[in-house]
């Protein structure tokens, strides 16, 4: 093979023959490779230029089709808000101010009664005797020392005493009877100063819900009007509850993970421990079908509690039929939470069990193994197996944010790959252009020679026509 | 629509099912009781507590004895498959154990030993079971010595099962010839990998949790 280049027996020589030879092959050919590279070149150019156009194409098309869905969502969510806004003062209008006419007619009433005891509360000073001026004069005129005049002036005396003392009766008497009236008005001003005080609040909340529902609304024009700042605000927002709902679901599966094990043990003293379906131990498969379940009857719970609005079937359900579902939904999760508490009990009783008899296999005391606070475990585990299948009901709630919310983040991460593909492709198309021309350069190197004479050739002809033209 | 439906069903399952995977493990343990051996009658009943303590439900366990002629079912001492509930299975455990107990009471000297005899029970016995883990547990010093008569050179089949030798102690002889110890290891060794088994040696008896390893 070595042999095939060897044209002399030198070998340096037989390389510069080559290396002429090469030279001369390229320049002759020079034009037609340096278009071939420039075409080859230019064209995966152009077509890394459409792939990076297309992608470009895509990226705006999903940013625009995320942004619908977000300004949707956002829709949705406004109008549930503000719709729910409406039901609380629908609410507060029903309790309070819906029975504004016969708070009136109470007002009107008590108010009535305190006008009365007020005007019955008048001050009457007792009346002075007329006659005193008349009985003053006799006295003065009479003989004091005359015993009949005494004894009529002793008389007047008596009488006037006790008319004195019949007076102030008569006015103690009517004097605890104003205050009487007074104390009764205490009671009467404090229910109108209640009554008022309840319909400030009930006015004063319907103010500030009006004020909020005010506050959603202006949001709400903004996302139909589809503006940046609406669209910038509501992107934020998923991708906190993006974050918030993971992990929440992420401690939920925690809770699930733990209620699996409590129950997976005593499940094989009910479907048996050798069974399997493909890999899994039948147990197994059964517990988790269980807390599958017991997840499923949450959601629907929620759903018929119109928490969550996963499946608008159920939201749309008469009233009626959803308080039926979530009964029957209710039941079931008690029914699944006390199987659950069972089985937990069961753990407890079957741990014992094998520890007794791996103990026995030892050759330690079976007996000495109990101890008496053993109650306390049974109860906790009984106690996690029935408040966990009610507690993992709530991950309907951070389910259905994750879920909304997923597609948004999903498409935000397309737009991310798609832009950071395209500005791939763009480098690389530029980059290969570059490469292009460069590649013509350095073919030039390699036959810089013969074109060096080319061109001072070329130089001669051109001084040559020149000067005949001249 | 309702008939496509149900033949996709059909089809789906019929996919999923394929031959049905034992997951349970099937354990034959052979006693040597020759001579001088039956003074280690007591670790070995302390390896079958081990054993007892890390079988689960569905796994079966046999005890036999190697005798003069092993090759019979007179010589299992206890067997049993446990149940699927674990708890009927830890009472057939505690019940196992009590066997083993009566027999280690009451155990007398063999005049042989027949341990190709005692393999081959084992090995019908677990084929018998079809377990998905078979393993053999020879409890000997894997000296054999059979009565005139008695054939047993023949290959044996060990495809899939672990045969593991525990406490192989040393003969006098082993002790003046060392190459005797060594060749017998080595000629069972060789007898059970030609039948396609797996051959372990566990001497030290501190590590059990190696019994059920690999």
């Amino acid at each position: 093979m070595q042999d095939l280049f060897m044209i002399t027996d030198s070998v340096a020589l037989s390389a510069l023959l080559w290396a002429a030879l090469a030279i001369t092959v390229m320049f002759l050919g020079r034009d037609s490779a340096r278009r071939s590279i420039a075409t080859l070149t230019r064209m995966l150019h152009n077509a890394l230029r459409i792939a990076a156009h297309g992608l470009r194409r895509a990226e705006l098309h999903l940013e625009s089709r995320n942004r619908e869905v977000l300004l949707a969502a956002g829709r949705e969510a406004k109008e549930r808000i503000v719709s729910r806004e409406f039901e609380r003062i629908t609410a507060t209008v029903a309790r309070d101010l819906g029975r504004y006419p016969e708070t009136q007619r109470t007002l009107t009433e008590i108010i009535q009664r305190i006008d009365e005891d007020h005007q019955n509360t008048a001050d009457v000073p007792p009346e002075v005797p007329g006659w005193s001026k008349a009985v003053k004069a006799v006295a003065d005129a009479a003989d004091r020392a005359d015993p009949s005049v005494r004894e009529v002036l002793e008389a007047i005396h008596a009488s006037l005493d006790r008319a004195q003392a019949r007076s102030l009766a008569s006015y103690r008497q009517a004097s605890r009877q104003r205050h009487k009236l007074l104390s009764a008005m205490m009671p009467r001003w404090r229910h109108i100063q209640g009554t008022l005080k309840r319909m400030e609040s009930a006015v004063s909340s319907i103010l500030e819900r009006s004020r909020s529902i005010d506050r959603h609304m202006d949001e709400y024009r903004d996302i139909l009007a589809g503006t940046d700042r609406a669209v910038q605000t509501l992107s934020t927002s998923a991708l906190v509850q993006f974050t918030v709902s993971a992990l929440v679901i992420a401690v939920a599966v925690g809770g699930a993970v733990i209620n699996f094990s409590l129950i997976a043990r005593p499940m094989a003293e009910m479907v048996g421990g050798t069974s399997y379906i493909g890999t899994f131990r039948t147990a197994d498969i059964a517990a988790l079908v269980i807390i599958l379940v017991e997840m499923s009857m949450g959601l629907f719970l929620m759903e018929s509690l119109r928490i969550t609005r996963l499946f608008p079937v159920i939201s749309a359900l008469p009233d009626r039929t959803r308080v039926y579902m979530c009964v029957f939904t209710l039941v079931i999760l008690t029914i699944l939470a006390s199987v659950e508490a069972g089985l937990a009990y069961m753990r407890e009783i079957l741990l014992q069990d094998e520890l007794a008899t791996a103990s026995l296999l030892r050759g330690d005391d079976a007996a000495a193994i109990t101890g008496e606070a053993l109650w306390i475990t049974t109860a906790a585990q009984m106690g996690m197996g029935f408040i966990l299948p009610f507690a993992l009901t709530f991950v309907a709630i951070p389910l259905e944010t994750f879920i909304q919310t997923l597609r948004h983040v999903l498409g935000m991460l397309a737009i991310v790959l798609l832009r950071l593909a395209n500005v791939a492709l763009r480098i690389l198309g530029n980059l290969i252009r570059q490469t292009g021309v460069l590649a013509q350069h350095l073919y030039d190197v390699a036959i810089f020679a013969p074109l060096w004479v080319a061109e001072r050739l070329s130089g001669r002809r051109a001084v040559s026509r020149r000067e005949a033209a001249a | 629509m309702k008939i496509s439906i149900l033949i996709g069903a059909v089809l789906l399952l019929t996919a999923c099912g394929g031959p049905p995977t034992s997951h349970a493990t099937g354990v034959y343990m052979l006693l040597d009781t020759s001579g001088t051996y039956t003074e280690e009658i007591e670790k070995a009943q302390q390896i079958i507590n081990f054993t007892l303590s890390r079988l689960e439900p569905g796994d079966s366990f046999a005890v036999a004895r190697i005798d003069t002629a092993s090759f019979s079912e007179r010589d299992i001492v206890a067997k049993a498959t446990f149940d699927e509930r674990p708890s009927a299975a830890n009472v057939q455990k505690r019940q196992f154990q009590t066997r083993i107990d009566e027999f280690v009471d009451t155990v007398r000297p063999s005049g042989y030993t027949d341990i190709s005899g005692g393999l081959l029970q084992a090995l019908e016995y677990l084929d018998e079971k079809a377990p998905g883990r078979r393993t053999i547990f020879i409890f000997s010093d894997l000296k054999e010595d059979l009565q005139e008569g008695y054939v047993r050179d023949f290959p044996l089949a060990f495809s899939g099962v672990d045969v593991v030798a525990l406490n192989v102690t040393k003969l006098r002889s082993d002790n003046m010839d060392p190459r005797e110890y060594l060749e017998r290891l080595a000629s069972w060794r060789q007898r059970v990998e030609q039948g396609g088994g797996r051959w372990r040696v566990i001497n030290d008896l501190d590590r059990l949790e190696a019994l059920f390893q690999g």
